[in-house]
């Protein structure tokens, strides 16, 4: 699936939810179904620190697309880390690129990425990005 | 006086506020306070009639500003019991205090080999300031612990006193563990050995009544935002023998005496202190703010905090796995804790949710964070606008968070 069909997809399951509670709750869920990331990947090499919550991200390439693993040490940070490999794991460095990722905004989880850097998604999703950028680079 | 919780919540409008629906319960005081009409109304009334550079001008409107600025240094003078207005520097915040004396007075006083004495418990701006300046000039930060109440050992302290010893700087009260320190008896102690202490105020100054010449502190730091008075305000309090001695922090207007080509003398105390143009409408909030805290009596806010702070840990203590950090038998008025092994920004996303707003994290005390092993805490922070049905919410909350994340 495109990335775009796949952020549609996260969309339409949010949209059953008729409250923060049901919505939490299932991103309580996607965040215990994470795969955890292997130990040798959760050291400093690997963090991408937040102010609160840590994130550890691992990019590699599989059959020409970028593949990531993800995990951090807050739930409801997990479950957001689930939705971001789904959309953004094996897929091209290119459509990587140049993914907008609106649907957060539309699924009503801006603030997890708000600017107070309470959380390390912004900067995960930058570094997914320069990942890709350079597995591009390296001709991808 | 009657302390009638109904009309102070009335003075607050931001109280009426909902978030999410909710009505706003807002536990982050320790980060800053909400301000009544009447700070509110004394910066608007600063800019609709009262607005003018100060001790610059002759004509009236400057005479005006100038006049009611200097008021306020008086009122701080009297609001913490300090001698002379010479004592009293307007500065932009705490941080902005610590900073200023941790540079002027390390340049003046602290060299190789010297040493300064803090705590482990102190937020970032009592800090890394004394950490730099050491680094600087060569002296060895020595750090006092805590016991597992989130307690100084004055034995402790007393032992690292020595004849190389320069300052002592720790907080008045915790930011997280909120522990009242025993200031009093270490600045005694501290003075036994000829050494000066600095006491960061900061969450001292709203809860407590304040009085530096019965502390005897040399240096007490404070800012505005936390009181109830606008952001971008704050205060400096020292010693006259220490100040005179220390070289300006900021340099340009207001603080010179002469200015010539090739040299420059400065203004006296407090001015030396203060370059530029300060926050003249904040100034004039901190006096309405003041006015407001000294109507209602800082003994009386204290008193009624205790109870909060006394309420919100038993209903606490109530629940099952709740960890809370900082048991002191002298706190003011906050709790900090943990739910289980639920991260704090977990916990802190759902009981948003609920509109309560609490703080989580590191509380810009990561060295103390590190000492306890923890990521961070969930922190309430209790202002005397706060009530016990609040702090019943809060639980409620805490419920809803133990059930989601079970």
């Amino acid at each position: 699936m495109t990335i775009p069909e796949i952020e549609s997809q996260i969309i339409n399951e949010f949209a059953m939810f008729d409250d923060w509670i049901d919505k939490y709750n299932y991103l309580i869920d996607l965040g215990k179904s994470l795969p955890e990331v292997d130990e040798q990947y959760k050291t400093d090499q690997y963090l991408i620190s937040g102010c609160q919550s840590k994130v550890w991200l691992q990019a590699y390439m599989k059959e020409g697309k970028v593949c990531f693993n993800g995990e951090s040490d807050a739930i409801i940070t997990k479950g957001i880390v689930n939705l971001l490999i789904r959309v953004l794991s094996n897929q091209t460095a290119e459509d990587i690129i140049q993914a907008k990722l609106e649907f957060i905004d539309q699924i009503g989880l801006k603030e997890h990425l708000s600017p107070t850097r309470s959380n390390g998604l912004g900067s995960m999703i930058r570094q997914m990005k320069l990942y890709a950028t350079v597995f591009k680079m390296k001709g991808a | 006086m009657n302390f009638n919780i109904e009309q102070i919540r009335a003075d607050f409008p931001i109280l009426q506020r909902k978030i999410y629906n909710r009505e706003l319960v807002y536990f982050d005081n320790g980060a800053s306070t909400q301000k009544p009409r009447q700070v509110i109304d004394a910066i608007r009334k600063y800019y609709e009639s009262d607005n003018c550079n100060i001790h610059r001008g002759v004509h009236h409107l400057s005479v005006v500003a100038t006049e009611a600025y200097e008021e306020t240094r008086k009122l701080v003078r009297d609001f913490i019991h300090a001698q002379n207005t010479s004592e009293i520097i307007f500065t932009k915040g705490a941080t902005e205090s610590l900073n200023l004396v941790a540079s002027s007075f390390g340049k003046k006083y602290v060299g190789a080999g010297d040493e300064v004495i803090t705590t482990i418990m102190e937020h970032h701006s009592n800090f890394v300031p004394w950490q730099m300046m050491c680094a600087e000039r060569g002296a060895t930060l020595r750090i006092a612990g805590i016991n597992g109440r989130g307690e100084l050992d004055l034995a402790e302290i007393e032992g690292m006193m020595n004849e190389k010893t320069r300052i002592v700087a720790i907080a008045h009260v915790s930011n997280v563990l909120g522990t009242i320190n025993p200031v009093k008896e270490i600045i005694a102690m501290a003075h036994r050995h000829g050494i000066p202490v600095l006491l960061d105020g900061a969450q001292g100054v709203s809860h407590l009544p304040v009085d530096v010449q019965d502390l005897d502190c040399d240096f007490y730091c404070f800012s505005g935002h936390k009181m109830y008075a606008p952001m971008g305000t704050g205060v400096l309090y020292g010693k006259e023998k220490y100040l005179e001695e220390m070289p300006p922090y900021q340099l340009g207007g207001e603080m010179i005496r002469d200015v010539f080509v090739d040299h420059t003398t400065f203004n006296e105390l407090p001015y030396k202190f203060e370059a530029g143009t300060p926050n003249v409408e904040g100034v004039a909030g901190l006096h309405a703010a003041i006015v407001y805290l000294n109507g209602i009596g800082m003994a009386n806010i204290a008193h009624y905090e205790d109870q909060l702070v006394e309420y919100a840990t038993g209903k606490l203590s109530e629940l099952q796995g709740i960890r809370i950090y900082g048991t002191a038998s002298h706190k003011a008025s906050l709790v900090s804790f943990l739910i289980g092994n639920i991260h704090p920004y977990d916990a802190g996303m759902i009981i948003d949710k609920m509109g309560i707003a609490v703080r989580t994290g590191h509380h810009c005390a990561m060295p103390l964070m590190d000492f306890l092993k923890i990521p961070g805490t969930v922190r309430a922070s209790f202002a005397f606008y706060n009530t016990k049905g609040e702090i019943d919410q809060l639980i409620t909350a805490i419920r809803k968070v133990q059930e989601m994340f079970g």
